[in-house]
């Protein structure tokens, strides 16, 4: 007997969207114990289908057709009343973003004991709270209980998250996104919690995501989603190793292959040398006390020659942005030498710094925040040679080249940087980079604000500049399938220092350093090679 | 926070209130060297200025003809004890007549702070939820218009009408002129002598608060933790007394403590309306006297109440948000 | 330009604050030609109510002209709440952006000493300050704009702050731009929005202090103000509501139409940028 079955849902849009529909005839089942994987790019309505299952669509959101049939009722039907009383109960529900998703000013063992007592049920919830806590892998729930949120970390918060959900046992789990805040190793224990949870109590999963190697990790039948509409529905290796849509298979080509170049060593001159580079930060304290002293960068030596491309892989808070920034004086290290062509650049002042910045360029992560909104796309492009002391004419001229570079049309020059959308930025950032001619570029997780699509797209994008003009590149990513797709080398990062580095081939097949072989482990769906498919 | 960390951090506020205050006290001695003429006429005021023999011991007090680090050592001495100096208008100490004033400061600010933080957050409460109701629209069209309105005239329109012409409430003073009255008639008398200054006072603070608790009411409304609220099926009365307006009075007591300064020098102005005798009527008739002695007093205590109150909604905030860490 | 009109003139109590705002506006320019002579002088006999003699909104106890005094008084209100607000910008802005992109201890400094100032109670500074350097204009200027900078530097400085690490501008530091070309063409374009906002209602609170003031007898003693006039009618407000009602009804409605205004200009301002990030993903 089917669980959910969601028939021919249609959600309509407020009037004057890009579409009419959020979503729009869909019809998708999940069985008790099974895992259904709903997958697509942002804008594709999946998280829209699980909250409509939920009863939490937005007001401006409204349900125009369609049944949701759970447990033989329809909860589109439903009172708000009875709706509120099989929320929590029968189906619950956890999200992408577990630093928000907990109340900050209450204690963690109160808002799980909250989920229990508002369906009245709360009569042994001190003592049940502690045994969900131990359920879900916490270390001491006694004392996790008694905290607030903001002390944990944001795995043990997606934990709290999953035992609130589970706290009644509900037979329907919805979990939006539930790791893709997370860093691939957490990622990795929140995915088998849930794979074990479910498998022991027979719970039904809907599980929204973007990326198909937690799909591959995790899915027994898969569901993809493209503008509102399902495209293509069924088991899970099936639509994995044979996808038939055109749009799946799109999807999946550009799922980087992970296949490590063989490049032999390389023996062209040094572009980069980074010897004894330390930064610490000391967190603001009082005026008594000691003030906590946080090691961000420290034995992370690592040489770059010229025309390969170095690749810094580490998770968040590893020290790899950090470590660039100290190349592009953005961070000031207390020690070290950062050797660029034979000079030490440390030691410089701003002035001096000044002619390396046509030779060193950045291209930032976040597509959104690395353009000034209030200047057009020429003058973003063209500021930097216009600094130089090129003329303006002579700069506006070649940025309108540099668009055609990075396959922008010339009329971008004139328009703002909100009118365009978040892989074309980034192809803007490259321009402006490439703008000044630089020997060197780095690049902090270029690629990681992207839906998967413009991923490979940018990616190919970069390979091809790259060869072209004979790039130096340090390329900083947290996602190791990229890495190994990019880059000739790899420096392995954790908290400031680099545990292993060595030519890609090298780290992937024969990793040396333990975190090194954790981190492969983490990879999401690491079992499965995608399959060449012929290009459209 | 946890409670074993409330020695240190009061121990901190503590300090820091203390150098805010001793700041005050230098700014008060460059005020007085600032203003044009002798800083012994300054210091006496207008009535003093005829009076040699009093200048002279001013200068004496205050050591007028040493380097300006003693005498600001001596400023600072004096005011540490308490010593504001002397009017000589009134021939009274200053912390004499401050004192005398001070309760009925208090029992006014207290009155119209209570009112408007209870009525404010009620309305702004009631705003939110019914969001783009007439409810709303009636509630939000009050507070803008006591926001745009001066506190003194507000005043004088409830005087104009509840005195004046409905003859309901008396317009000025504490007590009732010419009467004895005792226990429970005497606090009704003072209550109603109280109700238009502190309605006046409270009012315009009341929207402020109203404003305020209806924007983060429906900040706090938009964050995820309250749809994981919802999610777990908490029913919408409990979800926004538990989860939304417990998050949302964060800020109206930040906002208290930054705003105590404004509602002390509101009592100056309703003081003077209502003929009220607190400390705000004496900076009013020290100022027509020109009595700067009264003056720096005046701003130096109503200084430390600020600083005093600030004090304690900082510990509120401390013991109610978890996240206060030790910063500074 | 066009877009920002459009997202002003939705809000519909913007638009009407602009139109008061706008008559106030008039009546300052032209109080000379409607009422001329001093408001001063002498128009007819005292406590005349309004509508008699003449006097649209009546005499006061000298029988001058009620009427008159307005609009003389509004050029000082409006005049005072311009330059005090200015004059504040100027300090605020500039303390808040040398903390905010500086940082470190000109930032601890800074923000330590606008904590001192916004502690105090400042109405009773600014009286302690008008009463000291003896009341005019120029002394009550300083006064409003000594007490009002204190939320431009807090609001500035956070905004600086939040800019500085901002993507974009770590791309201007690449590229090798100046500090000042930074904070010129960078920052400070995109922390204009809430400045703009700010001062609007900084122009509002000014001319409800300076009424204050004035209204305590601390205005300067050779202009006409609209708290001159409540203050003056306060002792005869039992024979002439007149004296304090017109006034207050003034100084109510250009405060009401300035922050109507600001709330018209924030809107217009900030168009939800998160929106279109969020998405229905």
């Amino acid at each position: 007997m089917t669980l959910l079955s969601v028939e021919n849902l249609t959600v309509a849009l407020p009037p004057g969207g890009d579409r009419p529909h959020a979503v729009e005839g869909i019809t998708l089942a999940v069985n008790p114990g099974e895992i259904l994987c709903v997958v697509g790019e942002s804008g594709s309505g999946k998280s829209i289908t699980a909250n409509a299952t939920m009863g939490l669509l937005p007001k401006g959101l409204p349900v125009t057709s369609g049944r949701i049939m759970f447990e033989g009722q329809n909860l589109l039907a439903l009172s708000p009343e009875a709706m509120r009383r099989l929320r929590g109960q029968r189906l619950a529900m956890i999200f992408q973003e577990p630093m928000t998703a907990l109340n900050p000013v209450m204690r963690v063992g109160e808002q799980i004991a909250e989920a229990m007592r508002v369906h009245g049920v709360g009569g042994n919830a001190a003592a049940r709270v502690i045994e969900l806590l131990a359920a879900v892998n916490l270390p001491d729930p006694a004392a996790t209980a008694r905290s607030y949120p903001f002390r944990l970390s944001g795995g043990q918060r997606q934990r709290v998250m999953i035992a609130m959900a589970l706290a009644l046992e509900p037979t329907l789990l919805i979990a939006d996104e539930p790791t893709t805040a997370l860093d691939v190793t957490t990622q990795m224990q929140i995915l088998r919690l849930i794979r074990e949870i479910q498998g022991r109590r027979g719970t039904g999963v809907m599980f929204i995501t973007h990326d198909f190697g937690v799909v591959a990790e995790i899915a027994d039948r898969v569901a993809v989603m493209q503008k509102g509409r399902i495209v293509e529905q069924g088991p899970a290796a099936e639509v994995l190793n044979n996808p038939q849509h055109p749009y799946t298979q799109g999807l999946i080509a550009a799922v980087p292959h992970g296949g490590a170049m063989m490049t032999p060593p390389s023996t062209a001159p040094l572009v980069l040398q980074a010897k004894g580079i330390e930064k610490t930060y000391r967190r603001p304290g009082g005026w008594f006390g000691p003030k906590p002293v946080v090691r961000a960068v420290h034995d992370a030596d690592f040489v770059l020659r010229k025309g390969e491309t170095l690749g810094l892989v580490g998770e968040s808070g590893s020290g790899k942005s950090t470590l660039a920034r100290c190349v592009v004086k953005l961070v000031q290290p207390e020690k070290g030498e950062i050797v660029f062509e034979g000079a030490d650049l440390r030691p410089l002042s701003r002035g001096a710094w000044k002619p390396y910045r046509k030779r060193i360029q950045m291209v930032f992560q976040d597509p959104f925040a690395s353009l000034n909104p209030r200047r057009k796309v020429g003058d973003i492009i063209a500021e930097g040679p216009i600094t130089h002391g090129t003329p303006r004419a002579e700069a506006l001229a070649r940025a309108r080249e540099l668009l055609s570079l990075v396959q922008l049309d010339a009329g971008a020059m004139e328009r703002f940087p909100h009118e365009f959308s978040g892989g074309q930025r980034q192809r803007i950032g490259i321009a402006r980079a490439l703008a000044m001619e630089p020997e060197l570029l780095i690049a902090d997780e270029p690629v990681s604000a992207l839906d998967v699509s413009v991923q490979a797209q940018v990616l190919a994008l970069l390979a091809d500049i790259r060869a072209r003009l004979g790039l130096t590149m340090l390329f900083i990513t947290h996602d190791l399938r990229v890495a190994a797709q990019v880059c000739d080398r790899i420096a392995v990062m954790r908290r400031g220092a680099i545990v292993e580095q060595g030519p890609t081939a090298e780290v992937f097949g024969n990793p040396q350093h333990e975190y090194t072989r954790q981190l492969l482990d983490s990879i999401p769906g690491r079992g499965w090679t995608p399959p060449v498919l012929a290009a459209e | 926070m946890e409670l074993s960390r409330l020695p240190g951090f009061l121990l901190r506020r503590g300090v820091k209130a203390a150098l805010v205050i001793l700041a005050i006290v230098v700014c008060n001695f460059f005020l007085i060297h600032a203003a044009p003429g002798d800083p012994a006429s300054v210091i006496a005021g207008q009535s003093g200025a005829a009076d040699e023999r009093f200048l002279a011991q001013l200068r004496q007090q205050f050591g007028l003809d040493q380097p300006l680090y003693v005498q600001l050592w001596i400023y600072l001495k004096g005011v540490l004890t308490l010593d504001l100096g002397f009017s000589h208008r009134q021939q009274l100490p200053v912390w004499t007549l401050i004192a005398q004033r001070l309760p009925a400061t208090l029992l006014l600010t207290g009155a119209a702070f209570v009112l408007a933080v209870t009525a404010g957050v009620t309305l702004g409460t009631l705003a939110a939820r019914r969001v783009g109701s007439w409810a709303d629209s009636i509630i939000t069209v009050i507070a803008l218009t006591f926001y745009a309105t001066p506190l003194f005239w507000v005043g004088l329109m409830l005087v104009l009408f509840f005195s004046v012409w409905l003859e309901w409430l008396p317009s000025f003073g504490m007590n009732s002129v010419g009467v004895e009255l005792y226990g429970i008639a005497a606090m009704l008398d003072v209550a109603q002598h109280l109700l238009l200054p502190a309605l006046t006072l409270g009012l315009f603070y009341l929207a402020v608060y109203a404003r305020l608790t209806r924007a983060t009411m429906l900040e706090v409304a938009d964050q995820d933790f309250v749809k994981t609220a919802r999610a777990k099926g908490v029913p919408e009365g409990q979800v926004v007394r538990r989860h939304v307006l417990r998050n949302a009075l964060l800020p109206v007591i930040t906002f208290a403590g930054i705003q105590a300064g404004q509602l002390v020098g509101g009592s100056i102005l309703v003081e003077t309306v209502f003929a009220w005798p607190g400390i705000g009527r004496l900076a009013f008739d020290a100022l027509l006297a020109r009595d700067y002695a009264v003056l720096l007093g005046v701003f130096f205590c109503t200084s430390v109440m600020v600083v005093g109150f600030n004090l304690m909604t900082d510990l509120l905030y401390a013991v109610v948000d978890p996240r206060v860490e030790v910063e500074g | 330009m066009k877009d920002f009109w459009r997202r002003f003139s939705r809000n519909r109590g913007a638009v009407v604050g602009l139109v008061i705002l706008l008559l106030v506006c008039l009546v300052a320019a032209l109080a000379d030609v409607i009422f001329p002579g001093s408001p001063w002088d002498m128009a007819t006999a005292p406590f005349m109510p309004p509508g008699e003699e003449g006097m649209l909104l009546g005499s006061d106890s000298l029988g001058r002209d009620v009427a008159a005094g307005i609009a003389h008084g509004s050029r000082i209100s409006l005049m005072v709440g311009a330059v005090s607000t200015v004059a504040a910008l100027a300090i605020g802005v500039s303390l808040g952006a040398l903390a905010g992109y500086l940082g470190g201890w000109v930032d601890d400094a800074v923000m330590r000493f606008t904590e001192f100032f916004q502690t105090i109670p400042s109405f009773v500074f600014a009286i302690l300050l008008v009463a000291i350097f003896t009341p005019t204009i120029g002394s009550v200027v300083f006064a409003i704009a000594v007490v009002s900078w204190p939320p431009v530097a807090r609001v500035v400085r956070a905004e600086f702050l939040s800019l500085r690490s901002r993507e974009f501008v770590q791309a201007a530091e690449v590229l090798g731009k100046s500090r000042l070309a930074i904070v010129v063409t960078d920052i400070l374009p995109n922390a204009l929005s809430p400045i703009v906002v700010l001062s609007s209602l900084m122009v509002a609170s000014a001319i409800l202090l300076e009424s204050a003031l004035s209204f305590l007898g601390l205005g300067d003693p050779n202009l006409m103000t609209w708290g001159f006039l409540i203050g003056s009618g306060r002792s005869v407000i039992r024979i002439a509501w007149w004296m304090s009602v017109f006034p207050g009804l003034a100084i109510f409605l250009t405060v009401l139409a300035l922050n109507l205004v600001g709330e018209g200009l924030s809107d217009a301002l900030n168009p939800r940028l998160a929106r279109k990030r969020g998405g229905a993903a």
